[in-house]
């Protein structure tokens, strides 16, 4: 028995390790609600999207990992990109660009208040070609939220958010 | 005797372990379709009606296009695929287009409007799962004439790229 005893202990070591590295990573779930204001860092600057109103994928997953309550996240692009794949606990508003979407976004905002935290992404198409967050962004603008921030989303959602291990969840 | 039975038994547990958080830690996103794989088969009904299987193309070269109408890369590319579809078409070559728009009229208005020369039907999640996920626009596969995945290109790709590697292909047979 004494011959297997380091044996022993570096399996019983390494399932301790499994263990905790499973605790570590699980994904963050949250559901969206009771959304309060945060504070954000500074993202890649945008002609028509004040630099300060954006958030990099990086500066969400923290906050979304740190912060007791979550800002409102709301995915404002195709329905066949947020049923492959959605930051969880975000709400599917449809595309930023089409009129079901914004009518969508409005009714979804209507009752809360302005100062709410929101966050609004899309990740279909590279940043520059996005048709989805900037007419969202204006949307919110124009009736009045104060601390909406938009993910900053370089390439696509894939490339972005999910290959680079952020939380993800699929399905309607 | 009872020591070796007792790592044996260590060593399942160990296994069990493992497992657990293998499945534990998969993402919802399948892994990509990797080149030299056979492309996924599938069945969709294009914007003619007519029944489109991916496999009844087998001994053609096909570039398999996912899109959309609001994608602007997209739009960039579609009038380059028209015309490799008119200049390989006879040597066996066959563009397909999926469309990942929520709805088909947009398509049907895009089509007409652009004259697409070739099939095109709209796609939805479970067919992109299928290609390892279509998580941003455009994605475009080569496939070979067995159907195998000569290439994925991801995002918007010099047109110079599809043309060297489907006259490759053809050049084969």
């Amino acid at each position: 028995m004494t011959k297997y005893r380091n044996l022993v202990a570096v399996i019983f070591m390494t399932i301790i390790l499994i263990g905790c590295s499973a605790v570590a990573q699980e994904p963050v779930l949250f559901d969206g609600t009771n959304p309060v204001v945060l504070s954000f860092q500074s993202a890649p600057s945008d002609a028509s999207i004040p630099e300060a109103k954006l958030i990099t994928p990086e500066q969400l997953a923290k906050a979304l990992q740190s912060a007791k309550q979550k800002p409102l996240l709301l995915q404002v692009g195709p329905h066949t990109l947020y049923a492959q794949a959605h930051i969880p606990g975000s709400e599917y508003m449809g595309a930023g660009s089409s009129d079901a979407g914004q009518q969508k976004l409005r009714e979804r905002v209507t009752a809360l208040p302005h100062n709410t935290a929101i966050v609004i992404y899309c990740g279909c198409c590279p940043w520059s070609q996005c048709p989805n967050v900037h007419p969202a962004y204006q949307l919110l603008r124009s009736l009045g939220f104060t601390n909406v921030k938009v993910l900053y989303i370089g390439d696509n959602f894939g490339t972005d958010w999910v290959n680079k291990g952020y939380p993800v969840a699929k399905g309607d | 005797m009872a020591a070796k039975r007792t790592v044996i038994w260590l060593i399942v547990l160990l296994c069990l372990v493992g497992l657990y958080v293998f499945s534990r830690h998969r993402t919802p996103q399948p892994k990509p379709a990797a080149s030299g794989n056979l492309a996924p088969d599938f069945t969709v009904t294009d914007l003619d009606g007519r029944k489109l299987t991916l496999s009844d193309f087998k001994g053609k070269v096909v570039l398999l296009n996912f899109w959309a109408t609001w994608c602007a890369p997209c739009r960039t590319e579609i009038p380059h695929f028209v015309e490799m579809q008119n200049k390989y078409g006879p040597q066996g070559f066959q563009v397909i287009g999926i469309s990942m728009d929520d709805d088909a009229k947009p398509v049907r208005e895009f089509y007409q409007q652009y004259q697409l020369n070739y099939p095109v039907a709209v796609g939805d999640d479970k067919l992109a799962e299928r290609f390892g996920g279509i998580l941003g626009l455009p994605v475009n596969f080569i496939l070979d004439r067995e159907g195998r995945i000569h290439a994925k290109h991801l995002g918007a790709t010099d047109v110079s790229v599809f043309d060297d590697e489907v006259s490759e292909l053809l050049a084969k047979h």
